[in-house]
């Protein structure tokens, strides 16, 4: 079945409105976006959505109370509330810096959970 | 009086592109004071992604975005062209360019050659929209939340009404979902948001979160607590209908009506801000959101490495 769906690009600020001609639920024809990551963005989208989380995780012994982190690369969205949650247990107690990894393959999601500001003892 | 070439009044992407930029154009005696404990200002606390795509080429999250400019000041820091005071609040700015500022321990009086004032801007509170009702607790700007959810770890309220659509709200939309509070709605009076589209659709869309255009809050009602807001449909001249009327529980309402720019300093000199950068003193600027309210940070980096090269430009002339 051949249908007409219409997204807006998320990948940058401009937020192209983008047209998406499906034959099955596979993407056939995208219309709209001003480049290339707009073509990229709709497959996934229409597929199998993802997104990057960034959240903070509490750091003891340390000048700051949260240390705000972020997945080295988007998730799918569905697992954003199981990654919220693994992320709220985590704890940071040494000092780090930004793009340090604090959870390695994070649930098991094939990207990193890493710091995204510098935080001295 | 300690003399300096240039005061820079702000540490956040404003005052830190100013800074590198009027270095790299030649000034070697920068003095850049921040009055919070860390480099960065509103970035720290911003930490969704959508920063640095136009200025760094990637998307970045605020403190990354932040965490860039820090690392070059820190570099120039080294040759001590450049003095970074933390915990440094300006009290005081005249118009022979004195600035005066409290640090710990410390009441500081210094003479400039330049000035530039980056001191960003502070929310419209729920004081300047009318909203009547109770003033009970449990009412937030939404800047304020995302710094007490981001940097201290309090999470504000449980069930939460947004009133307006700026960005910073349609943000705080999701982070208090994805901390498991539930967004009961978001209202604006307008027909159509002024945040970015993307903060639509990954913010509110993305959690099912009921967005409602044309709609104001009529009370808020609470004793002690904030306990339901009532909401109203507008029409076109934003006169409400009254059979459109329903309540929504909450016990908390977060406030994103717009920015203001922070310039009681430069009122304070005699300065009025003009064309760019530019005040109605010579050697005395003002960039960032201080001199208007940018939609990106990366726009605000822009400009304000031009406010560093006009007063570098200056202090040449002089």
């Amino acid at each position: 079945m051949i249908e007409t769906r219409k997204l807006t690009c998320i990948d940058c600020p401009k937020g192209c409105q983008l047209s998406i001609e499906t034959d099955n639920g596979k993407v056939m024809g995208i219309s709209g976006n001003q480049c290339k990551k707009g073509e990229e963005y709709a497959k996934q989208e229409i597929e199998n959505p993802m997104r990057i989380l960034t959240t903070t995780v509490i750091a003891e012994g340390l000048p700051l109370k949260m240390i705000p982190v972020r997945t080295s690369g988007p998730i799918p969205k569905a697992k954003l509330k199981e990654a919220i949650e693994a992320a709220r247990k985590t704890k940071i107690t040494k000092p780090v810096q930004a793009e340090t990894i604090i959870t390695k393959n994070f649930l098991d999601l094939g990207v990193n959970l890493i710091a995204t500001r510098e935080i001295l003892a | 009086m300690i003399k300096r070439e240039l005061i820079v009044v702000g540490g956040g992407p404003a005052g830190m592109a100013a800074a590198l930029s009027a270095y790299e154009n030649g000034v070697k005696d920068i003095l850049l004071l921040e009055r919070d404990q860390f480099l960065g200002g509103i970035l720290n606390q911003c930490i969704h992604t959508g920063f640095g795509l136009q200025h760094f080429k990637e998307d970045l999250t605020g403190p990354e975005f932040a965490d860039r400019l820090i690392i070059k000041i820190k570099a120039i820091k080294a040759d001590k062209a450049i003095e970074v005071s933390l915990q440094s609040f300006v009290v005081k700015l005249t118009d022979r360019k004195v600035v005066t500022y409290l640090k710990p321990g410390k009441f500081e009086e210094v003479q400039a050659k330049a000035i530039i004032m980056a001191t960003g801007c502070r929310e419209r509170t729920r004081e300047m929209i009318p909203i009547p009702g109770d003033r009970p607790a449990g009412i937030f700007s939404a800047g304020l939340a995302q710094k007490m959810i981001n940097i201290e770890g309090w999470l504000p309220g449980k069930e939460v009404v947004i009133i307006g659509s700026g960005d910073i709200g349609l943000i705080m939309a999701r982070r208090f979902t994805l901390e498991g509070a539930k967004v009961k709605a978001v209202v604006e009076i307008q027909k159509e948001s002024r945040g970015l589209v993307r903060n639509i659709v990954q913010c509110v869309q993305d959690f099912d979160i009921p967005l409602y255009f044309r709609h104001k809050i009529k009370r808020i009602i609470g004793h002690d607590r904030v306990e339901k807001v009532e909401v109203v449909a507008v029409d076109e001249n934003l006169n409400e209908k009254p059979e459109t009327a329903f309540d929504i529980t909450c016990d908390t309402v977060l406030v994103s009506v717009g920015l203001i720019p922070e310039n009681e300093l430069i009122e304070m000199a005699g300065a009025e801000i003009e064309d760019l950068n530019t005040t109605s003193i010579p050697g005395i600027f003002s960039c960032g959101n201080s001199y208007k309210v940018y939609d990106l940070a990366d726009s605000v980096t822009r400009d304000s490495e031009k406010a560093g090269k006009q007063a570098a430009e200056y202090l040449k002339r002089i």
